[in-house]
């Protein structure tokens, strides 16, 4: 309780405190070496875990984009060359498990809440007091399209490049400065560094614009568009425009270097700068699209969100009077509200009153079993019905009867009138294969083998019925041949020719 | 005495017809001339109030688009408790998992029914998706942990006490996906927690499937607006202000 000794105490606790998160988001990469003896499948020893978990932390930030990121799948296909590294002569299939290990490990999977917790101590007016610090490393969020893709956290991207947690516009002019100085000094290898680190800020500096149009996109007020945001967005042009003519003028010194270069490996690391440069400028541009479109969004979500009536009646602001009240709530406080909220905006649950007689039916009847798809549905086979007969098999039999005018040629008068005169119906038919008989298929009736076709022939005489008017047709039976075969291959029309030439 | 009971045979058939969340009055001729009943005829009316109350329930409207709609009086049998509704976590948690499912649907509510006048009218419908519930919250979140970052108080919890956390920062924490080995949803993360949610309201005849949009979309139906509007809010409402966390006429957004 001495004055003097306690505002010591707590004058350095900030920094501390600062310096044990700090150290705590170290730990899970110091745990992975730690833990790697106790894994059972692999002889784990000759692996550096802390190393491949640095890289993997690495790959998935390289990875962040402005709106998404790469899958576990690909964050283990990148690390797997390296984790092979280690022990170039064990399988694949090790080397794509410890690499699936570590990125499990950093992510916490099996954690309820896939993050870490560390311990840490204030003092402050209460005396020492034990505090909980959660932090994660690898975040998981889901795409637009559903797919599950890895994040770095602001933690992770901390531990990886050093204490960040600065301003992120200082920062990257700083870092810059640095590095057109190194390039111009030749120093390759800082450089090089320096530039991983202005990516790296690049990145944090799109995430922060990232989320301030998101929250936009779903709700106008939360974001103040009066000064706030349009500074931003100015300040980010801003921004983008100075890093994009330093960027190309440090890109244009590390070519010069690359292409002068007659060391392999400085030509390498020159080649590797300009890789990382161009892709800053890539990030930059992208940030540039999604800046210009700022405006726009925001004039459409106003347009959607803001106009709204005059409230009917009283009602509670859901939003504004309670979800976020209650979220500022500790667990403890929030409990209360919760609960009385859900227990009527649940609705109601049906309890469930037994009946011994019914109970005793229930528990004696045989279980029923059921397919829960029911039986299986046929296919339907669909096919055209096929066209009512117009004549009956008997009186197809009947017309053939009458036409079989092997010996001599008849009238269709007189065939008509016979036919009428055994079914008033066969005479249709028997009028209409005489017609067909008038153009009989020669050929068909070849390529089928037959001997001999029925031909009908106008020879100027009128049809003189009470049904059917035109010429009075000859019908007869003439012979297919051999020689016809001929006729028909000479002739350009062979059926005429036949039909000519039996007549 | 005969009359009398025919009569309250009637209301309780309304009041049943009211545990029924998914039966409506549009469908169902017998109902939707009890409603008629009930609305013409205050007697019945009164009636009905009483066999409801008799059974701990408490008429909240009878209207012919949503039919009776009734709620749960505290400790009624047919209370929902949340208590069952998250008690697949183990013991330890279990507050904490309450305090999120709880938070969940207060969420779905006020995404729902953004501003009061959707909440007072009538013919207004909402729709909510998984997604959407997701990203509101967690963007609260956000402008919560923006708002005390900037008046510098000490975030981290003590160790001992857990329950001092704040819920936002409890939220926050929690994924909101993860990849599982059968590509499902995992049911920790609050997409599983949320999901969970808008398929019980679909089960309870509040909420309507329309989509897979977004995790599967939703459109809310009268039952639900009534049923938030009514009691729901009212209640969580009076906890805050019990609580002093709200005043009342507070503005929206404080300092926006």
């Amino acid at each position: 309780m001495e004055a003097g000794g306690g505002a010591e105490l707590i004058g350095g606790d900030d920094g501390l405190a600062r310096r044990l998160k700090a150290l705590a988001c170290t730990a899970p990469l110091h745990d992975l070496d730690a833990r790697k003896a106790r894994l059972e499948w692999a002889d784990a020893s000759v692996y550096q875990m802390g190393e491949i978990g640095f890289s993997a932390i690495d790959q998935v930030t390289v990875a962040m984009d402005f709106d998404g990121g790469a899958s576990h799948d690909q964050i283990v296909g990148r690390l797997v060359p390296f984790v092979a590294a280690h022990a170039p002569d064990r399988g694949r299939a090790e080397h794509e498990r410890v690499a699936r290990w570590v990125l499990d490990s950093l992510i916490n999977v099996g954690s309820l809440d896939r993050g870490f917790r560390a311990v840490y101590g204030t003092l402050g007016s209460q005396g020492y007091q034990r505090r909980t610090f959660s932090f994660k490393l690898l975040i998981e969020l889901v795409s637009p399209d559903g797919e599950v893709y890895l994040r770095a956290s602001d933690e992770a991207i901390n531990v990886l490049v050093g204490a960040l947690d600065t301003d992120v516009e200082s920062a990257q002019v700083a870092a810059e400065v640095k590095l057109e100085n190194l390039v111009r000094r030749g120093r390759l290898s800082d450089a090089q560094l320096a530039a991983e680190q202005a990516r790296y800020r690049t990145v944090q500096y799109a995430e922060l614009l990232r989320r301030k149009l998101e929250a936009t996109r779903r709700d106008v007020r939360s974001v103040d568009w009066l000064a706030e945001v349009p500074d931003l967005i100015a300040e980010a042009l801003t921004h983008i425009a100075t890093r994009y003519r330093a960027e190309n003028a440090i890109l244009a010194n590390v070519i010069r270097v690359r292409d002068e270069a007659e060391e392999v490996d400085r030509k390498r690391r020159a080649a590797q700068l300009v890789d990382i440069v161009k892709d800053c400028v890539r990030r930059h541009t992208q940030l540039q699209a999604r800046l210009l479109d700022a405006n726009a969004t925001f004039r459409a979500e106003q347009d959607r969100q803001q106009f709204a009536g005059a409230p009917q009646r009283a009602a509670v602001d859901l939003f504004g009077q309670l979800l976020v009240p209650t979220l500022g709530l500790t667990v403890g406080e929030a409990a209360a509200p919760t609960s009385a909220f859900f227990a009527v905006a649940a609705g109601l649950a049906e309890p469930v009153a037994p009946r011994l007689t019914n109970l005793v039916d229930l528990l004696l009847s045989p279980a029923r079993e059921r397919d829960p798809l029911g039986l299986a549905v046929p296919e339907p086979e669909l096919a055209p019905l096929p066209d009512p007969d117009r004549f009956s098999a008997a009186q197809w039999e009947q017309a053939d009867a009458l036409l079989d005018l092997s010996e001599l040629p008849r009238r269709l008068s007189g065939l008509l009138a016979t036919a009428r005169a055994a079914d008033p119906e066969l005479a249709h038919l028997v009028a209409l294969r005489a017609l067909h008989a008038v153009s009989p298929e020669v050929g068909v009736a070849l390529r089928q083998g037959d001997t001999s076709i029925m031909v009908a022939v106008d020879d100027g005489t009128p049809l003189s019925d009470p049904e059917f008017g035109g010429a009075d047709l000859m019908i007869g039976i003439g012979t297919v041949g051999p020689a016809m075969v001929r006729a028909s291959e000479l002739a350009a029309q062979p059926e005429h020719r036949s039909e000519a030439e039996v007549a | 005495m005969g009359e009398l009971a025919a009569t309250v045979g009637d209301a309780a058939r309304l009041v049943a017809l009211g545990l029924r969340p998914r039966q409506l009055p549009a469908r169902d001729l017998v109902y939707a001339d009890l409603v008629r009943r009930h609305q013409r005829d205050p007697a019945f009316a009164e009636l009905v109030e009483a066999v409801a109350a008799g059974l701990g329930l408490a008429v909240l409207a009878v209207t012919p688009q949503a039919g009776a709609v009734l709620a749960a009086m505290t400790d009624s049998l047919f209370e929902v408790r949340i208590d069952e509704y998250a008690r697949r976590v183990s013991l330890r948690d279990r507050q904490l998992e309450k305090v999120l499912h709880g938070l969940i649907h207060l969420a779905v509510a006020a995404l729902a029914f953004p501003r009061p006048d959707d909440l007072a009218n009538d013919t207004y419908v909402g729709r909510v998706s998984v997604e959407q519930v997701d990203l509101v919250l967690r963007e609260a979140c956000r402008t919560l942990d923006e708002r005390a970052s900037a008046a510098d108080q000490d975030q981290d919890p003590p160790q001992d006490a857990p329950e001092l956390e704040r819920t936002w920062r409890v939220y926050a924490r929690r994924p909101g996906v993860a990849a599982t080995r059968d590509g499902r949803l995992a049911p920790d993360t609050t997409r599983g927690m949320i999901t969970k949610a808008l398929r019980f309201l679909t089960d309870q005849g509040f909420l309507h499937p329309v989509g897979t949009d977004g995790g599967g979309t939703f459109r809310t139906t009268p039952r639900y607006q009534i049923q938030v509007r009514e009691l729901a809010a009212e209640r969580a409402f009076e906890d805050l202000l019990s609580l002093g966390v709200i005043g009342v006429g507070q503005p929206r957004v404080p300092d926006v």
